[in-house]
């Protein structure tokens, strides 16, 4: 008894330390995804995250006040620089538009399925781990706004994240530089694959590239779908430092495009769909309509000329007519076809119309029968835009087809 | 009359009020959650273990000491994605060693406490290096000029937070 009272101090610390640590093996031993969560983590996540919250909301009142209005300084001359701007990127969206639909009508031949983001909920960061070892932030919607684990989290400048935990009103995400967090990734210009990882420093790297492979520095770094969370294609980052890594594997190092540290406002990925890519639905004729309106006007034509040019032509401004009326009078549709024709004799915009003409009517029937029945004329025409402007004939493609 | 915990030993013992007791430790783990998103350098701090030797020199029971780290501990895992315990072991032992030190030394002084402070971030860092090592298997760089730089920033903010647990602590 009086060994008891003596050594109580130590004994209490021996308790205590041999109750946590048998947590801990618990915890480790389980796989923690599929458990719900623990109530200690709710009530400290309870306890922390309101005064966060309004913490967050008074800076950002008190910031939009000051910035919206009391501090305007410049804002005429940003709004001058702005606009034009918008002049350039709107002449860089035609050339990007063309060559959207050039990739999509290919795309449908193969029968790709794509996937986009099609339903985004945007949250504010309100509070961090608060260690250097566990890298992740909370946002202010939680499961009653819909958020659940695993969707993706990201910025405009790249990816940040994937919801990790999901409680009431917030959610934790786990960062990418996490040691735990795992990317699927590919680089653009060699097409490499591998995965995305954060190391205990805190910086990215990309694994499980093998070390016989060229990776310039600076190239970019996207998603490539691998890992069912993030969409191919969003940016992750760009290439820092290539060095021989352990094993046959090189240690990229991976600038994240997105400021990990200075996170405020992000956008949890709610819904992402995948669908067959659907050739020429809007865009070649929102180029076509754009190029018609900068060309000098066609005077228009007697009806039975335009009734015996129309049957081969006129199909994809039929499609155009339907995405876009206000820019399809009467005039235009007619003289849809003559534009394009016209601006085939141009190699830098031809081939986006031109070659929808054949490809979109042949992958309209059936896509992965087409791609393999009218693969190999359309191929032929899409890299030369004079022959597919010649060849305004959609009907011997679909003829071709077994189907 | 207040319930407190207090040692009872016969060197200069304080206690803190209940609403001190629950509010500081969780200021800290507010603080220490908080700062870093706008303070992205304050992740090198550790605000909590501050509180906890805080707490654990002024009380100078090493009972009070263990269970308070436990409990600061446990509420910083709670906010991180790792298992729970981590910080619990670390701070458990940080303030059953630093309250059982607190009895043998004079801690009053602005130098012996920022030498103590360092003393016990290192221990901290230690167990918690062991323990995520050992027994959940996380990869864990260890690099000594990060570690002496975070001591010694963490000892310097450590006076301060002393200085300020001074103010709301009361002789028994």
């Amino acid at each position: 008894m009086d060994v008891l009272g003596r050594y109580r101090n130590l004994i209490v610390l021996v308790g205590v330390l041999f109750a946590q640590v048998l947590g801990l093996a618990v915890q480790v031993r389980r796989t923690t995804d599929s458990e719900p969560t623990r109530l200690i983590r709710i009530w400290a996540v309870g306890a922390v995250t309101p005064l966060e919250k309004v913490l967050v909301w008074v800076q950002t009142s008190t910031g939009s006040v000051w910035h919206n209005y009391f501090y305007l300084r410049g804002v005429r001359a940003e709004n001058r620089n702005l606009k034009q701007q918008i002049e350039r990127m709107s002449l860089e969206q035609v050339r990007m538009s063309q060559d959207a639909d050039q990739a999509r009508r290919l795309q449908a031949l193969l029968a790709f399925k794509e996937q986009f983001i099609s339903r985004t909920m945007a949250a504010q960061v309100i509070g961090s781990s608060g260690s250097e070892l566990s890298r992740s932030v909370y946002i202010d919607k939680g499961e009653s706004d819909g958020i659940k684990p695993d969707m993706a989290v990201i910025t405009a400048e790249g990816i940040v994240g994937k919801v990790l935990r999901v409680y009431r009103s917030t959610s934790q995400v786990l960062l990418i530089d996490d040691q735990t967090s795992g990317v699927g990734a590919i680089l653009d210009k060699t097409r490499l694959q591998g995965i995305l990882r954060g190391t205990p420093a805190g910086e990215v790297v990309l694994e499980k590239v093998m070390s016989d492979e060229a990776v310039p520095a600076g190239e970019m770094v996207l998603t490539s779908g691998g890992d069912g969370i993030f969409p191919k294609g969003l940016l992750v980052g760009r290439v820092t430092k290539v060095a021989p890594g352990n094993e046959l594997f090189l240690n990229i190092r991976v600038r994240p495009a997105a400021d990990l540290s200075k996170l405020e406002e992000v956008l949890v990925v709610t819904r992402i769909d995948e669908r067959q890519a659907q050739p020429d639905q809007a865009g070649a004729a929102r180029a076509v309509d754009i190029l018609a309106e900068r060309l000098p006007t066609v005077p228009s034509k007697p009806e039975n000329a335009v009734k015996a040019d129309t049957p081969g032509a006129v199909a994809p401004s039929n499609t155009s007519s339907d995405a876009k009326p206000k820019a399809v009078s009467p005039e235009a549709s007619a003289g849809g076809a003559p534009a394009a024709r016209k601006t085939a004799s141009s190699p830098s915009s031809s081939s986006g119309s031109a070659s929808g003409t054949s490809l979109g009517t042949s992958a309209g029937t059936s896509s992965g029968n087409a791609a393999t029945a009218t693969g190999t004329p359309a191929m032929k025409v899409s890299p030369k835009p004079v022959k597919a402007a010649e060849t305004p004939k959609p009907q011997p493609a679909v003829e071709d087809s077994p189907h | 009359m207040a319930i407190t915990y207090t040692s009872g030993e016969q060197v200069e013992v304080y206690r803190f009020s209940i609403p001190a007791t629950i509010l500081i430790p969780l200021t800290a783990v507010f603080l220490q959650a908080w700062l870093p998103l706008r303070f992205p350098f304050f992740t090198i701090f550790d605000l909590p273990l501050l509180v906890t030797i805080g707490f654990a020199t002024a009380r100078r029971s090493p009972l009070a000491g263990l269970l308070t780290g436990s409990v600061i501990g446990i509420l910083q895992d709670a906010l991180t994605h790792h298992p729970i315990g981590l910080y619990g072991i670390s701070k458990t032992v940080v303030g059953f060693g630093a309250s059982s030190l607190g009895i043998k030394l004079d801690v009053e002084h602005a130098g012996a406490r920022f030498l103590l402070t360092i003393v016990f971030y290192a221990v901290h860092e230690v167990v918690y290096f062991m323990i995520s090592r050992g027994l959940v298997g996380l990869r864990m760089a260890w690099t000594w000029p990060h570690e002496l730089l975070s001591g010694v920033a963490n000892a310097l903010l450590g006076v301060l937070v002393f200085m300020l647990l001074d103010r709301v602590k009361q002789r028994t």
